[in-house]
């Protein structure tokens, strides 16, 4: 995603963080690098150029020349900028995230976009992040145009109705016989919308979606129906659903529906691609609404609440700790963590205790997506293959093991190495493997609890450099990732963020 | 200027809006102006602004800096004469008819990212192929999305063609197995197969798309004969990026860039011919089967170019 932006800005201020002091020529010339790394981000050009000027002159009025560390300093107000563009000063991060619930219900949420933006699919997660926090339901089929349209949000939701985790209803509302050749039924689904609004009330629905069709913002008819839309339900929220690799044409097609309807919010989609993800800012900066979501993924859940604060240290190769460390705890408890800490610490940790941090790891997403957010992984990590079955293959070399045989790796000799192999279908030498890269980190988990803050940070990212990339197959080879330059790398990077508070 | 062939007006109309944006942005800019660096600014923004993208925008930039120092260019009338003769250049004699089998049926498959167009893309070419006189079937094996199959069969319906499909959640492989065995045994000129969208980016998808492709090729010699990648018009650089990996997933023949008659401005086609050499076949320009026309690069560097109307 950002993470091709997060290259350019480093290629800039490498050349920056080298130097005790700098010019003002030099300012500009780190700043052109951000130029063409924004715009080859697909960021709009006015929006770029008027960035780049902001950043001169605050590093030019902040005196950054004849500041020590000019190269961080400028990280600091690239970043301040960039917060500031995506979303709000760091100070009001604390905006009240996810979606207004109104009382008396329904909270009516309209869908809105180009075609293909991804309208369909995000009604669906939309409707398994209010499952979730309990809300009820109605996915409001308001597609006429496009073929199948209505088919499709129907089986979404049923998706979302039967596996989704929560316990709200998500029902679904359409009028098949509506539906006509494209551009033949302009209009009707206004029509639509207000009966589901009567069901919706009947029924007590907390909230309602309406999945409307995708239409060119040049249209006018199309688009005079959602007006109408808009005017007739007066939906709370209206949002905008763009598609993150859209290239320069973001900025008028986020206008044109923005000018129409004073769009709420924006969701991005196809975030798990690795565009660069300048339509962010673009659509942000033209329609100065917030962006509210990211798409990231196929599934149902692959929705993630928008930080302009986290978004902003990704896009400087920060990483996003933060969202690391909400995943984390959406799947493991306090207590557990607790425990475990404890059992790392007496080095009592066993294969049981890592094999359950192995599944919960594995629940929180794919391996290549969470070790994105790790500061400096996520440009070391691109085009790498993580081959996600050969953690089926670790599984499967523990579950070969005896209980004795988990609490205590240690007496796991040959012979048992062959008979834990054969078991798990693999060769003698990965479970030799995987019993020596195991030994290890609990020993390094151990040495760590009697470490201070500072020491511990250090340790952990030796064994993320060390050990870990062992235990995790597929990253051997990957370049960054055991690599000494590397790690090196990403603590320049991350200490000024440090050191300035 | 004034004599654009009537067979690409409507081209030009599809166009409209990137001839808005961009030429009259360029017929405002430029004429009785003399070359100094703030025209060559504007034109820059322009070219960025089309999704022309920065190496090649820079490239042409370089040009006529070059050009005005030789003195070839002197005023901005000539350098919208530079710009056109330049990308009219990236476009040599290539190959932009379908390829179709000399015997038995040929095979078309259709891939690109989620919600590029790839179903209304189908029932266009469906529509043209029809209208040369060919028989079609269509092969539903976007398997995953949601409805993927059913909008399939709603335009197999509407064009009265024949349509292979399997189980929502199937193996699209499989699929593309009956549809070849369906075609040969009704002695078909054209399959068409469907693929679910999927990003460039997941690595089992695209696996997943050399599989579907040696499966056909086990089935009818040389197929598919063309694989074509439906690309996004509004799509920005990262277009180029889904041209790259798709080529070398499925080998890619041809590029439908789709969604054209947005405000897109369709630089991005210029992008990706410098990067790769596959050669774009044809463009939507709007929702209905007629909305197709085979891409010229005459025609769309004339009508990015033209006069007004």
């Amino acid at each position: 995603m950002f993470d091709r932006l997060s290259d350019g800005f480093s290629g800039a201020f490498r050349k920056l963080s080298g130097r005790g002091s700098i010019s003002e020529a030099n300012v500009r010339e780190a700043i052109d690098e951000v130029r063409t790394a924004l715009l080859e981000a697909d960021v709009h050009f006015d929006v770029v150029n008027d960035f780049c000027s902001a950043v001169v002159q605050d590093a030019l009025g902040r005196e950054i020349t004849s500041s020590l560390k000019p190269g961080q300093e400028m990280i600091g107000i690239v970043h301040e900028r960039l917060v500031e563009l995506l979303g709000g000063s760091p100070e009001d991060g604390g905006r009240e995230p996810g979606i207004l619930h109104v009382s008396p219900g329904p909270t009516i949420v309209m869908m809105c976009g180009l075609q293909g933006s991804g309208k369909t699919t995000t009604c669906g997660k939309l409707a398994a992040y209010l499952k979730k926090r309990g809300r009820s339901v109605m996915l409001c089929a308001a597609d006429l145009q496009r073929p199948a349209a209505v088919e499709q949000l129907e089986t979404v939701a049923a998706q979302v109705a039967d596996d989704a985790p929560g316990s709200a209803t998500v029902s679904f509302y359409c009028e098949p016989d509506k539906v006509a050749e494209y551009g033949k039924a302009i209009g009707v689904a206004v029509k639509v919308c207000q009966h589901a609004l009567q069901r919706a009330r009947k029924d007590g629905i907390d909230t309602l979606i309406l999945d409307t069709a995708g239409r060119l913002h040049v249209n006018d008819e199309l688009m005079g129906e959602l007006s109408r839309i808009n005017r007739t339900l007066s939906p709370h929220q209206v949002f905008l659903v763009v598609d993150a690799m859209t290239g320069q044409d973001a900025v008028n097609s986020a206008k044109a529906f923005h000018e129409r309807l004073e769009v709420d919010g924006v969701i991005l989609t196809k975030f798990d691609s690795d565009t660069r993800g300048g339509a962010a800012l673009s659509v942000r900066t033209v329609t100065g609404a917030p962006i509210r979501f990211i798409g990231v993924g196929e599934k149902m859940d692959a929705l993630e609440e928008f930080y302009a604060e986290r978004m902003a240290g990704r896009i400087l190769g920060m990483g996003d700790v933060v969202t690391l460390v909400e995943k984390a705890q959406e799947q493991i408890s306090e207590d557990e963590a607790l425990k475990l800490q404890e059992k790392m610490a007496k080095g009592e940790m066993s294969m049981d205790d890592f094999l359950a941090q192995l599944r919960s790891l594995r629940k929180m997403g794919s391996m290549k997506q969470l070790l994105g957010m790790l500061p400096g992984v996520g440009q070391a990590l691109r085009g790498a293959d993580i081959d996600e079955k050969k953690f089926d293959g670790i599984e499967a070399m523990i579950n070969s093991m005896t209980p004795a045989e988990r609490t205590s790796p240690k007496r796991i000799d040959n012979s048992r190495r062959r008979r834990i192999a054969s078991g798990a279908g693999t060769r003698q030498q990965q479970v030799g493997q995987l019993v020596k890269q195991f030994d290890m980190v609990s020993k390094m988990s151990r040495n760590m609890a009697s470490m201070s803050m500072g020491d511990r940070v250090r340790a952990a990212k030796q064994l993320s450099a060390g050990g870990m990339g062992g235990l995790m197959p597929g990253l051997e080879g990957v370049p960054g990732i055991r690599t000494r330059g590397s790690t090196k790398a990403s603590k320049g990077r991350f200490k000024p963020k440090r050191r300035r508070k | 200027m004034a004599l654009i062939k009537s067979a690409f007006s409507r081209f030009r109309t599809g166009l409209g809006r990137t001839r808005k944006g961009f030429v009259f942005g360029l017929r405002s800019l430029l004429p009785g102006r003399a070359i100094n660096d703030e025209l060559i600014r504007d034109i820059e923004r322009l070219l960025i602004q089309g999704d022309v993208g920065v190496g090649t925008t820079a490239r042409l930039i370089d040009g006529i800096k070059a050009d005005h120092r030789d003195g070839k260019l002197s005023r901005g009338e000539d350098v919208l004469e530079y710009l056109k003769r330049e990308l009219k250049a990236l476009w040599p004699n290539d190959d932009r008819e379908l390829r179709l089998a000399a015997e038995g049926p040929t095979v078309i498959l259709v891939t690109g990212v989620n919600g590029a167009g790839k179903t209304t893309s189908i029932a266009k070419l469906c529509a043209v192929l029809q209208g040369r006189g060919r028989s079609v079937m269509l092969g539903a094996c976007d398997t995953f999305r949601a409805g993927a199959v059913r909008q399939l069969e709603v335009w197999a319906d509407r064009l009265g063609v024949e349509i292979v499909k399997g189980q929502q959640g199937g193996d699209p492989a499989a699929v593309a197995f009956d549809a070849c065995q369906a075609a040969m045994s009704r002695r078909i000129d054209v399959l068409i197969l469907d693929t679910a969208g999927r990003l460039h980016t997941q690595d089992p998808l695209m696996r997943q798309l050399s599989k579907i492709r040696s499966v056909v090729a086990r089935q009818i010699e040389g197929a598919p004969h063309e694989t074509l990648l439906v690309l996004d018009a509004t799509a920005g650089q990262n277009a180029l990026r889904q041209a790259q990996q798709f080529s070398d997933a499925a080998e890619v023949t041809g590029i439908f860039l789709a969604k054209l008659d947005g405000t897109a401005r369709g630089g991005i086609v210029i992008a990706i011919k410098e990067a790769t050499s596959i050669p774009v076949k044809f463009v939507g320009l709007g929702e209905t089967t007629d909305d197709i026309e085979p891409f010229d690069p005459d025609a769309f560097v004339e009508a990015l170019f033209a006069e007004g109307d």
